[in-house]
């Protein structure tokens, strides 16, 4: 599986180069890849139905218990197949659709790469891995939403999901990390009988609340849902497969994967059972007002996202099996429903439901499509959505404690699905025809073929739901539950309360479509107060963020090369003289007076070159006595010994002294000195450097060194490092890894300057 | 401000002081020099050039774009690492040759490093040098 996806990702890489070469045809051959992905975890399907785990682990930092560990069990297969299979559709779809976008290459890119992280994230059993691709979805998602990056609102919808998902992720990391110190291990797998641990532990809340805040962040639950339509600035084939029938999927696939692990708990159940059910409602009711195809699905989307959710949280058998025949029913007919909405406005070039209408005789075979798609999605026999809406009815029935309202509760929101469908799969259709802003022809054969193969997939499974889905639900629940449950699907139940719910579903949202086709577009456009709104207080919270961080620029990074030399000089000074007062004790100085004729003159030129230098009032002389003053700090190594340090020294003051002099050389004179107080100040800090220095100096020359790394370099030199100089085999051989990380700083320091000198005579030419 | 005995004296200094230079990084390992000081050493007969016959007279002497030399000296600083790569050793062991030449010897990857701490020291200074000289002239 690792080659598999190290194969994806190369792909993807390749796409551009490819692209260039076959353009025409280019959406023949990327379908190969998802195809062949498919087809390849397809063959595995007899040993998953029997029963068995495929597994597979590369050590990757063993020492931190991080592996490349792959685990194919019912539940990631049945990810896996929709993810394929659905992205076979949309990777056929872009390669007509995309041909008006500049750079669809780089489409491919990004769209591949988010593929194979999709497959990586469902395939996962180390956490860490899992936490890896988690964020790739992510990032390519980003990239994805911002595709259009000339578009203002795309870049910002593209940075809301970012951020939202993100921090996310960075809880998910923190509750990895926890569960860690509470299992021992990042291995899900090996924490499969741990239940009863975790929950038991003190830090099982922590664990529950940020890995829950990753999932419904992920899979766009409120008070987190508001990033997902506003994600609709994407190309369409990107919302019909990330934010429809994939990558809002993670979540819940999370969510999924640790209900047998860390689940069971009312706190747990209860948490997801609450936040879906609001969901659920929620973004069906604000679909209500939308008139964009996109953001119509959009909403319903959420809407169905949080009834997985809710499902999830009822946890039982019924309940369970009702999330899996759902989560297969939604991801083929939205994939169909948003493909089809994105060739509606291909071709008419509009998405605005209200101008559409009267498309059947020159669009029929779309036509077809949407109506399959949507009668799936409505939940009408004998399509899967039917047999899926019925069994979500039938768990939340089951219940006994909040079974009423929540009964009420989901009829009303499909209701509003209903209307939805009702927007998008028939009135673009049907009625009278309106005047669009293009002229309307059947789409390209690339653009036919996938909606309706989902569509076709959706009748199918409607029909014969024993023949697939019902071994891979059997090994699902497996993975969800740990029980088993032979559940035979049927479709046909009889007449009983469930099938009279689904009649007052499908009444009720017939007559909300009437109530909303009629109503003037004034009240749609009312919005609720912005302190109601979610997305209001993430503006906000991003406003807060962004003044704080100006304010914190200004006080700490205030553009005044000596203000920070005065910040650093105070800091070390402090520190430094505290530290040494502390140890005063234990210091015995003991400074030895006698001085040398050399030492003694040494001394004089550097006292008098910095007496120069402070009076100096020319710039010139300034830097002639900085340089003398370092020439003769230069002869104090030689003398001391250290001829290497020295010949360095000499070398950078006469560089230091070049440099200066292209600086200064064109600024005027000093025309206006400092202001006493200000000199005054500086000489105190000088002087207090200065006077820690002596001590620092004689405090380290009052210990005897007993060091042994001395000993044993000055011992290997010769025969580990063949070469005599101790400090050059030190530099470039004994501790060579560090010399090489200065000289990359270095480079980096170099590359900043040019880059800062470069910015300045920019804006002087301008 | 152009002296006709600086201009003509930098033109023999620059080549004696590049072959010093060199001098000082290949005696490094065993005497006082290396890398670091040959580097700047080299920098220094370039800015003496420069002061000397300007900028662009200087620029064509060192023919190659500053960032480039940054560039190769990190690239070759780094590649002296590969040979303990390939060889499964630790990273960064040192790996000797000995060449039986007289006056040259063993030559190892250390020597490879230290040129690379040579180019990457020459490059940056000249890069810091020209773009100062750069902004002085606009």
């Amino acid at each position: 599986m690792l080659i598999l996806l190290a194969i994806g990702y190369c792909a993807s890489a390749l796409a551009p180069l490819l692209y260039k070469r076959f353009r025409e045809n280019f959406g023949w051959i990327t379908v190969t890849f998802p195809l062949f992905m498919f087809f390849g975890f397809l063959s595995r399907y007899p040993q998953i139905a029997a029963g068995e785990v495929i597994r597979e682990s590369v050590p990757w930092v063993p020492s931190l218990g991080i592996n490349a560990s792959f685990l194919l069990d019912g539940l990631s297969l049945s990810f896996v197949l929709i993810i394929t299979l659905i992205g076979a559709a949309v990777f056929l779809y872009a390669g007509a659709y995309m041909k008006r976008y500049a750079e669809t290459g780089r489409f491919y890119v990004y769209i591949g790469i988010f593929m194979t992280s999709m497959l990586g994230l469902v395939l996962s059993d180390n956490m860490l891995l899992m936490f890896v691709f988690w964020e790739l979805t992510g990032i390519s998602s980003f990239l994805l939403i911002g595709f259009n990056h000339h578009k203002e609102s795309s870049r910002k919808a593209a940075l809301q999901a970012l951020l939202v998902t993100g921090g996310g992720g960075l809880a998910l990391l923190v509750g990895i990390i926890l569960l860690y110190q509470v299992t021992g291990s990042f291995e899900i797998s090996s924490f499969y009988d741990m239940n009863g641990v975790i929950t038991a532990h003190v830090l099982y809340p922590a664990i529950t609340v940020l890995v829950l805040t990753a999932a419904f962040t992920k899979s766009a639950q409120f008070p987190f849902h508001f990033w997902l339509p506003n994600a609709m600035e994407a190309p369409t084939p990107v919302s019909a497969y990330l934010h429809s029938a994939t990558m809002v999927k993670a979540g819940v696939y999370l969510i999924a994967r640790m209900n047998h692990e860390i689940g069971g708990t009312p706190l747990w159940q209860d948490t997801v059972l609450v936040t879906g059910a609001s969901t659920m409602v929620l973004s069906a009711l604000l679909a209500f007002k939308q008139t964009d195809l996109k953001k119509l699905l959009a909403y319903s989307t959420l809407s169905v996202l949080g009834t997985l959710v809710m499902l999830l949280g009822i946890g039982s058998k019924l309940a369970i099996k009702a999330f899996f025949i759902y989560l297969i029913a939604h991801s083929l007919y939205k994939g169909a429903l948003f493909l089809v909405a994105g060739t509606l406005d291909h071709e008419t070039g509009t998405r605005n439901a209200a101008k559409l209408g009267g498309l059947r005789k020159r669009m029929p075979l779309t036509t077809l499509t949407a109506a399959l798609a949507s009668l799936s999605m409505m939940g009408i026999i004998p399509l899967v959505g039917f047999i899926g809406k019925e069994t979500v009815y039938k768990s939340i029935l089951e219940l006994e404690y909040w079974g009423m309202f929540l009964i009420a509760a989901a009829v009303l929101a499909n209701a509003f699905v209903v209307m939805v469908t009702l927007f998008v799969g028939f009135k673009p259709f049907w009625g009278s025809t309106m005047e669009t802003p293009r002229q309307p022809h059947e789409a390209p054969l690339k653009m036919l073929l996938g909606p309706a193969l989902l569509a076709v997939l959706g009748l199918f499974f409607g029909l014969f739901p024993n023949f697939f889905m019902a071994t891979m639900l059997e090994q699902s629940v497996l993975s969800i539950l740990s029980e088993t449950l032979s559940l035979k699907i049927a479709i046909w139940q009889g007449f009983n309360l469930v099938l009279l719910l689904s009649f007052v579903t499908l009444l009720i949202g017939g007559a909300l479509y009437l109530i909303r086709s009629k109503m003037s577009e004034k009240v749609v456009r009312m919005t609720l107060p912005a302190f109601m709104k979610p997305s209001a207080w993430y503006e906000a919270t991003l406003r807060g963020v962004l003044s704080f961080a100006t304010v914190q620029t200004r006080l700490v990074q205030n553009g005044y090369l000596r203000n920070y030399i005065i910040v650093i000089v105070v800091t070390t000074v402090s520190l430094a003289s505290l530290a040494l007062y502390r140890s005063a004790g234990e210091i015995g100085i003991a400074p030895d007076f006698s001085i040398t004729f050399y030492e003694g003159s040494l001394a004089f030129i550097i006292l008098v070159s910095t007496l120069l230098l402070v009076n100096s009032r020319s710039r010139l002389k300034s830097i002639v006595a900085l340089g003398a003053l370092g020439f003769s700090i230069g002869i104090i190594f030689v003398i001391y010994g250290a001829p290497d340090l020295g010949l360095t020294t000499f070398a950078i003051e006469t560089l230091n002294v070049i440099l200066f002099v292209l600086v200064l050389y064109k600024l005027p004179g000093f025309l206006k000195l400092s202001r006493s107080s200000n000199r005054g100040r500086d000489a105190v800090i000088a002087l207090s450097v200065g006077v820690l220095m002596t001590f620092t100096v004689l405090a380290a020359s009052s210990f005897e060194l007993s060091s042994e790394l001395k000993q044993y370099f000055a011992e290997t030199s010769v025969p580990e490092g063949k070469g005599r100089n101790v400090v050059n085999v030190i530099l470039v051989d004994f501790r060579a890894i560090d010399t090489l990380g200065e000289i990359t700083v270095l480079a980096v320091a170099a590359l900043g300057v040019v880059a800062l000198l470069n910015l300045r005579s920019d804006r002087g030419g301008r | 401000m152009y002296s006709i005995i600086l201009a003509t004296a930098s033109r023999y200094l620059l080549l004696l002081l590049l072959i010093f230079s060199v001098f000082l990084l290949l005696r490094g390992h065993n005497e006082p020099g290396g890398g670091f000081v040959g580097g700047l050493v080299a920098a220094a007969a370039y800015a003496l050039y420069f002061i000397a016959n300007g900028i662009q007279a200087a620029k064509t002497v060192v023919r190659f774009d500053p960032i480039r030399i940054i560039a190769v000296g990190l690239l070759t600083a780094i590649a002296s690492a590969l040979p303990s790569f390939v060889a499964g050793e630790r990273f960064m062991t040192a790996f000797w040759v000995d060449t039986g030449i007289p006056f040259i010897g063993k030559v190892g990857t250390p020597l490879l490093f230290d040129l690379g701490i040579y180019f990457l020291v020459l490059g940056i200074t000249l890069c810091i040098i020209f773009s100062l000289a750069e902004e002085d002239r606009s």
